[in-house]
């Protein structure tokens, strides 16, 4: 499943613009019908990302309720990103990258070691952002609330036979992705700092996140 | 592998919950007895259950999109839950989720308790939420879950669709702890299941004593990640 489609909105109406730099997280509160749009500035980017519910973030995004309510494991422009009770935190309603992922999951520290070397325990992680994000955020959210997350930009394969890989990434600078709010919804992001493998084709770059209040008033 | 009486035997009854803590050495045999069954199950690190079963760590370590022998649940710390030792049924899906209320009542219509007692139909989150809250755990804690016994095929365009037929009656499943993993199961329906009727089916268990995983453990042999696995979950122990 892709769906290149483009969106009409102008940067220059935005009401809100951030770059990310590569390894830092963001975290920031989307309200009901804003549209939200993250740029891969670089190239091949993954940008790991998870939503909840504003006003109850137990509600929060599922993977697998979202893959399997549209039947179709990746996430294109028309999926519905999915809440753990069923809510529609947002809709992708543009992208042109085609193609996003919610197998992958985030790195760790803990991950990397198996993956890849236990001596690679000290290279920067998104599961370390995500945790620094909420402990700074200060509503009480702990490591049980990070769970499987969106991997923006990333291209995961699922072969028939039931296998899976990290293949290098079919985005390319300039592609986004955006979304709009079905409702209030917390947003965090990790800017992938992985190394490891071509999840950000060896090179991890700025994205650039775009808020607009809601065009459809 | 060593071969070990049964601690002891229970059935799962259709739609229902079971819970335990499954001993570091012992191995949970799941025995599809009718065919077409689903095991829902959700797993934590009893000692500390805020580490938990990671579907993509589990998926990512070892390139894979099913479960089998050779293949082990990860947790969130680089750490191995559990292991596939045995298994005759050859496909175990890790994508899909489980049933919700909605969802049951949309495809089967309602089943209340007043009219059919202990046949009212049940949906698997809830069900994980309650054997949850009997633990002290909440919400926050239910994360991605495994559908044993069930296949679901994803075409290269990645589309999903469920694999009729792929447990055959009398087929099963050994997963051995190699932590104290605290395992949540119930056998409601696949939330894929194209069954028109509710028709969960049971699930017969057994707990023996296989002892930890040995230097040729064929599941810690089977890639270079799962040795680093298996040497971070011993590290544990010390």
């Amino acid at each position: 499943m892709s769906a290149i489609v483009e969106s009409k909105l102008n940067p220059a109406d935005a009401v809100y613009r951030e770059v990310i730099p590569a390894g830092e997280p963001w975290i920031r509160e989307i309200r009901k019908g804003q549209h939200f749009r993250i740029v891969d500035l670089g190239g091949n980017q993954a940008v790991d990302t998870l939503f909840y519910n504003a006003h109850d973030y137990s509600d929060r995004f599922s993977a697998q309720d979202t893959i399997r309510e549209q039947r179709n494991i990746y996430l294109t422009t028309g999926t519905r990103l999915l809440s753990t009770a069923g809510t529609v935190l947002l809709t992708i309603v543009a992208d042109t990258c085609g193609r996003h992922d919610t197998l992958g999951g985030a790195c760790a520290n803990e991950s990397n070691m198996v993956r890849y070397a236990i001596e690679k325990r000290h290279m920067h992680a998104c599961r370390s952002s995500f945790l620094k994000a909420v402990i700074d955020w200060d509503h009480g959210m702990s490591k049980r609330d990070i769970t499987s997350n969106i991997n923006f930009f990333m291209n995961v394969p699922v072969t028939p036979e039931g296998k899976l890989t990290f293949e290098d990434g079919i985005s390319e600078s300039g592609k986004y992705v955006e979304m709009r709010a079905e409702t209030d919804v917390l947003a965090l992001i990790s800017n992938c700092p992985q190394l490891n493998n071509p999840c950000n084709g060896y090179d991890p770059t700025p994205v650039e996140i775009l808020i607009w209040d809601s065009p459809e008033k | 592998m060593i071969e070990s009486s049964i601690l002891w035997e229970e059935t799962v009854q259709p739609g229902a919950t079971w819970s335990h803590v499954l001993k570091r050495g012992t191995a949970l045999r799941m025995t599809d007895v009718a065919g077409g069954a689903n095991a829902g199950a959700i797993f934590y690190n009893f000692e500390c259950p805020t580490e938990r079963f990671n579907m993509p760590d589990t998926l990512k370590a070892q390139h894979i999109a099913r479960l089998t022998e050779g293949f082990v649940l990860y947790s969130d710390m680089g750490r191995v839950l559990c292991s596939i030792i045995e298994d005759t049924v050859g496909w175990h899906d890790p994508l899909a989720g489980c049933s919700n209320r909605a969802m049951i009542a949309d495809r089967y219509g309602d089943a209340r308790y007043q009219e059919c007692r202990n046949d009212y139909y049940k949906n698997a989150r809830d069900s994980f939420l309650v054997e949850l809250g009997k633990w002290g755990l909440g919400p926050r804690d239910l994360v991605a879950n495994v559908n044993f016994f069930s296949r679901v095929d994803v075409a290269a365009d990645g589309a999903m669709s469920f694999h009729a037929g792929n447990s055959q009656p009398g087929s099963y499943i050994d997963l051995r702890a190699d932590m104290n993993v605290l395992t949540i199961v119930n056998t409601c329906p696949h939330p894929l299941d194209p069954n028109p009727k509710y028709d969960p089916k049971p699930v017969h268990l057994s707990i023996r004593r296989v002892g930890t995983a040995g230097p040729d453990d064929p599941c810690r042999l089977s890639r270079p990640e799962n040795e680093r696995g298996f040497t971070l979950t011993e590290r544990y122990f010390l």
